[in-house]
C-alpha cells in the first residue's frame, strides 16, 4: 500500500515538473518583462519615491526652498533619463 | 504509513537535485530555445519539493497524533499522556521533526517567492532556485541518511518518554515554526543574491523583489524571539527573560544584520548607493540564519535550549564554510560590477544616519557573536573552554543599545541627500528639549542608581517627540495639499508611504521596549528566601506573604498519571492593604527510567516551574516556589518498597493503588507543609517590553503590507510632462 501511494506521489511528481519540456503548455511568462526593462522600472520607481520624498521633506522643513528646487530638477532629469532608457526598449510585450 | 514519509523524503531529495540541475542547464542557455522550459521546469521542481515534504510532514505528525510508537522519534518525544496539543507540535521538539519542519517552510517559502517572480528576474530566478534548492537538498539528505524521522524503534514501547516538560508551553510551540520561518525567508534574499551576483545583475531589481521577504524574516523572526523572552520569563524559573544563552544571541544575529540590511537596502535603492555593503549584509544574514540552526541542532555550545545531539556538527559546518567561501569570492569577483553610482553628497543626511545605523546594528552582532563563541576560541587558544555573561554583554550593548536608540531619533527627521545644518537644529529642537526635560522631571522625582537607565528613559522620551513632531509636520503638509481632516490625512499619509511610517512605528516600538529592558535590569528587586506557612518577605516595597501551600496529582486524558504539582498560594500586601494573589507551584513529571521505583520516578523526573505572575504597567511582582520534598522522602522509599513487592497485582488495580499513594503523598505535604524556597522579584516596566514588542511588530506590518495597486499609465509625448504626471497621479 506504501510502495503504491509513493508511486502515486512521484507520479504526480513528474507530471508536474515535466509539463515545460512537454511543450503544448505556453507559459504565462513569455509575456513577461525582458531582464533590461524589469532594471529601468525598477529605477523609475525608486526615482519617483525620491521626488516625492524630497517634496515630503520640503513641505515639513527639512529642506530649504533652495536645495528642494535644485534637489527636484536634478531628479526630474534622473527620472526623463530613465523614461528615455524605456522607450529606447520600444513597447512592452 | 511510515514508507511513505521515509519514500517521499528520498523523493523529495531527488526531485530538488534535479531542479538544481534543471535551473542550471536552463540558465547556461545550453538547450538553446528550449532553455526556458528547463528553468520554468526547475521552478516546478521546488514547488514539487515542497509538496512532497508537506506528505511526509503530514505522515509524522499522524504519527504523533496516534501515538504509534512503532517510531522511535515519537517514542522519545511524546507519550499517551501529552495533551493532545502538545502532541501535535512535539513534532519539532524533535531534532528529526524540526529538520523536517525547516525543509517545509523552505519548501513553502521559496515556492511562493518564486511563483510571484515567475515573470520577473528571469536571469537571477534560476541561480536562486538553483540556491534554494541546495539549501533543501542539504537538509533532506541529513534527514535520509543521519536523523531520518521514519527510523523505526527496536522494540515498540507502550508508553513513551513524553515531551520535554519544559516545552509545554503554548508560546514555545509557536516560537520554532516562527523562528525558523524567520530563518528559512532570509534565505530568499540570499539566494536572489548569489543569483544576482552571478549574473553581474545587480541593480535595485532584486532587492525590490525580494524586499517583502527580507521584512517577513525579520518580522518572523522577531516575533520567534519575543515568544523567547516570554517563554523564559513565565516558565523557566529564573525569572528574567534574557540571559544571552547561544541560542537566544543565535536568533538575535541575523534579525539585528537584517535590520541593518533593512536601512541600507534604501540607501542603494533611492541612490545605487552601497553595493558591496548590501550584498554582504544579505549574504551574512543568510550564512547566520544558518549558523543559529547549526547551534540549536549540534550541541556544540551549552545552552538551555540546545535540543540536538552534536553527529549533525560537521555537515552544517561544511555548509556554512562553503556559503562564506562562496560568498566571499563572489563579491570579490564581481567588485567592479558593484561600484557605486553616487556618493555620499554630505555627512548632515539621513544616508550619513543609515550608515552610522548599519555600523552599530554590526557592531552589536559582531559582540553578540564574540560572546556567544568565546567559549570555542578560548578553548582553541588556551585550551580551557571559558564562558563571558551577562555582565560582559551588557558592558558593550548598553552602550550601543544607547547610541541606537539616539539614532532612531534624528533619522526621521534628517534629509535625505543634504540637510543643512539650521534646518536640522531646527528639527532636533523640541525632540532635544524633550528628551532633556525627561531627564529633568526623572532626576526631580528621585529617580537615580543607574546613569544607563536614566539616559534610555531621555532617549526614549526624544524619540517619542521625533516621530510625534514627524507625524504632526506630514499630517500638516497632507492637509495643506488635500484640506483633509487630521484622522483622514494621517490614514493618507501613511498609507502613501507604508515603509517610512511603518518604519518610525518600528522606532517607537523600539525606543519603548528598550525603557521596559533599562528600568527592569535596573531598578529590579529580587530575593531568594524560605518561608514557612504564615511567614512573609519584603520586596520592592511589597509584602509577599505564603498563605498555604497547594497539592495536586493531575492525570491524562486517558487516565494516566502526568505529574504531580505541589504549590502555594500568596498574598500580595502594600503598605499593610492587600493588592493581589500570586499562584506559584513545580510540576514534577515522572521519569522514564525503569531502574527508579514506581512513586520515587515522580520525583526523579523533569520538573517544571508554574510562575505567579502580577503583571502591571508599573511594575510586575514575579514568584517561582521550589518546594522542599526532602520530608516526603521516607513515604516515597516506603511507598517504592510496597510497590516493588506487589508486581503480582493486575495492572489496572495496581495503577489505582499507585494513584491512590500519590494522592495521599500529595494530602501529606499539604497538611504537614515544610518551609519552601521562593523566588520573588519586583520588576518596573517588564510589561512595556512586551508591548514594544508588538508596536515593533505593528509597525513591521504596516512596511509589509502591500501597496496599492497604481492606475496603469500611458505613453507619455514629453518626458518630463510624464514624470509630473505619473507623480501627480501616484
Amino acid at each position: 500500500m506504501d510502495v503504491l501511494l509513493v508511486l502515486v506521489v512521484l507520479a504526480v511528481v513528474v507530471f508536474v515538473v515535466s509539463r515545460p519540456l512537454r511543450g503544448g503548455h505556453a507559459e504565462a511568462v513569455e509575456a513577461s518583462e525582458s531582464a533590461q526593462r524589469a532594471g529601468l522600472e525598477a529605477a523609475k520607481e525608486a526615482k519617483y519615491a525620491e521626488i516625492r520624498d524630497a517634496e515630503l521633506d520640503h513641505r515639513m522643513g527639512k529642506l530649504s526652498e533652495e536645495d528642494w528646487r535644485a534637489q527636484d530638477r536634478t531628479l526630474r532629469a534622473e527620472a526623463m533619463e530613465v523614461l528615455r532608457r524605456l522607450d529606447e526598449l520600444g513597447p512592452e510585450d | 504509513m511510515l514508507s511513505l514519509g521515509s519514500g517521499c523524503l528520498v523523493l523529495a531529495l531527488g526531485v530538488a537535485l534535479y531542479g538544481i540541475a534543471a535551473s542550471l542547464y536552463g540558465a547556461r542557455g545550453r538547450a538553446g530555445a528550449g532553455s526556458r522550459a528547463w528553468v520554468d521546469s526547475g521552478r516546478r521542481a521546488v514547488y514539487a519539493t515542497a509538496g512532497v515534504v508537506l506528505v511526509a510532514f503530514g505522515v509524522l505528525e499522524a504519527a504523533f497524533l496516534r501515538s504509534d510508537f512503532a517510531l522511535s522519534v515519537v517514542a522519545d518525544h511524546s507519550s499517551t499522556t501529552t495533551p493532545t496539543f502538545y502532541r501535535a507540535t512535539a513534532v519539532w521538539s524533535s531534532q528529526e521533526g524540526s529538520l523536517l519542519l525547516w525543509v517545509v517552510l523552505l519548501g513553502l517559502w521559496s515556492s511562493l517567492m518564486l511563483f510571484l517572480t515567475r515573470r520577473r528576474a528571469r536571469e537571477v530566478a534560476p541561480y536562486a532556485t538553483a540556491v534554494l534548492l541546495g539549501f533543501a537538498v542539504f537538509f533532506l539528505s541529513l534527514l535520509v541518511f543521519l536523523e531520518n524521522p521514519f527510523d523505526r524503534a527496536q522494540t515498540v514501547v507502550a508508553e513513551g518518554a513524553g515531551l520535554n516538560p519544559l516545552l509545554r508551553h503554548p508560546s514555545m510551540m509557536i516560537h520554532p515554526p516562527m523562528l525558523y520561518s524567520g530563518y528559512t525567508l532570509f534565505a530568499v534574499p540570499f539566494a536572489f543574491a548569489v543569483g544576482a551576483l552571478i549574473t553581474r545583475r545587480l541593480d535595485a531589481e532584486w532587492i525590490r523583489l525580494t524586499r517583502p521577504f527580507t521584512l517577513a524574516a525579520w518580522f518572523f523572526l522577531g516575533c520567534g524571539i519575543l515568544l523567547g523572552a516570554r517563554w523564559s520569563y513565565t516558565e523557566l524559573g529564573w525569572g528574567g527573560y534574557w540571559a544571552w544563552d547561544p541560542v537566544e544571541n543565535a536568533s538575535l544575529m541575523p534579525w539585528l544584520i537584517g535590520t541593518a540590511f533593512l536601512h541600507s537596502v534604501m540607501i542603494q535603492e533611492k541612490r545605487g548607493m552601497l553595493k558591496i555593503w548590501n550584498v554582504s549584509l544579505v549574504l551574512a544574514t543568510g550564512v547566520l540564519a544558518i549558523l543559529g540552526t547549526f547551534l540549536v541542532r549540534s550541541g556544540i555550545l551549552n545552552s538551555i535550549h540546545a535540543f540536538g545531539a552534536s553527529t549533525l556538527g560537521v555537515p552544517f559546518l561544511i555548509l556554512i564554510g562553503a556559503m562564506i567561501a562562496g560568498s566571499v569570492a563572489l563579491v570579490l569577483s564581481r567588485a567592479s560590477d558593484l561600484r557605486s553610482d553616487a556618493r555620499l553628497d554630505s555627512l548632515l543626511s539621513r544616508e550619513a544616519v543609515f550608515l552610522l545605523n548599519n555600523l552599530v546594528l554590526v557592531g552589536l552582532c559582531f559582540v553578540i557573536f564574540w560572546g556567544t563563541f568565546f567559549p570555542l576560541i578560548s578553548e582553541a587558544v588556551t585550551g580551557n573552554e571559558a564562558s563571558v555573561g551577562p555582565p560582559w554583554f551588557d558592558r558593550y550593548i548598553v552602550p550601543l543599545s544607547l547610541i541606537l536608540v539616539l539614532l532612531s531619533g534624528i533619522g526621521p527627521v534628517v534629509a535625505w541627500r543634504r540637510a543643512t545644518a539650521a534646518n536640522l537644529r531646527r528639527n532636533l529642537a523640541r525632540p532635544g528639549a524633550v528628551g532633556v526635560l525627561a531627564l529633568v522631571v526623572l532626576l526631580l522625582a528621585g529617580v537615580s542608581g543607574s546613569v544607563g537607565a536614566l539616559l534610555m528613559f531621555a532617549l526614549a522620551a526624544f524619540v517619542f517627540a521625533a516621530v510625534g513632531q514627524e507625524l504632526w509636520r506630514g499630517v500638516r503638509a497632507r492637509r495643506a495639499m488635500s484640506s483633509d481632516s487630521v484622522p483622514r490625512a494621517l490614514v493618507s499619509l501613511v498609507q502613501r508611504n507604508r515603509r517610512r511610517y511603518g518604519g518610525y512605528l518600528v522606532h517607537v516600538g523600539v525606543a519603548v521596549l528598550f525603557a521596559g529592558v533599562a528600568a527592569s535590569s535596573a531598578f529590579q528587586d529580587a530575593r531568594d528566601v524560605q518561608l514557612q506557612v504564615g511567614q512573609s518577605a519584603k520586596v520592592g516595597g511589597y509584602d509577599l506573604t505564603y498563605v498555604r501551600p497547594t497539592s495536586k496529582l493531575e492525570a491524562a486524558s486517558n487516565g494516566r498519571l502526568e505529574k504531580i504539582d505541589l504549590g502555594a498560594v500568596m498574598r500580595v500586601s502594600r503598605g499593610g492593604k492587600q493588592v493581589g494573589t500570586l499562584r506559584t507551584e513545580r510540576s514534577f513529571f515522572p521519569s522514564a527510567d525503569p531502574t527508579l521505583g514506581p512513586v520515587s520516578r515522580f520525583f526523579e523526573g523533569e520538573a517544571t516551574s508554574e510562575v505567579g505572575l502580577r503583571a502591571g504597567l508599573r511594575r510586575d511582582v514575579w514568584s517561582a516556589i521550589s518546594p522542599s520534598v526532602r520530608d516526603l522522602r521516607k513515604q516515597v522509599a516506603e511507598g517504592d518498597r510496597v510497590f516493588n513487592g506487589a508486581k503480582a497485582l493486575p495492572p489496572v488495580q495496581r495503577d489505582i493503588a499507585l494513584a491512590e499513594a500519590l494522592s495521599g503523598l500529595t494530602r501529606s505535604y499539604t497538611v504537614n507543609p515544610p518551609a519552601a524556597t521562593f523566588r520573588l522579584i519586583v520588576s518596573p516596566l517588564v510589561s512595556w517590553i512586551w508591548i514594544g514588542a508588538l508596536i515593533v511588530f505593528a509597525g513591521g506590518l504596516i512596511a509589509l503590507w502591500p501597496p496599492l495597486r497604481r492606475a496603469p499609465r500611458p505613453v507619455a509625448a514629453r518626458y518630463a510632462a510624464r514624470v509630473a504626471r505619473e507623480l501627480g497621479r501616484a
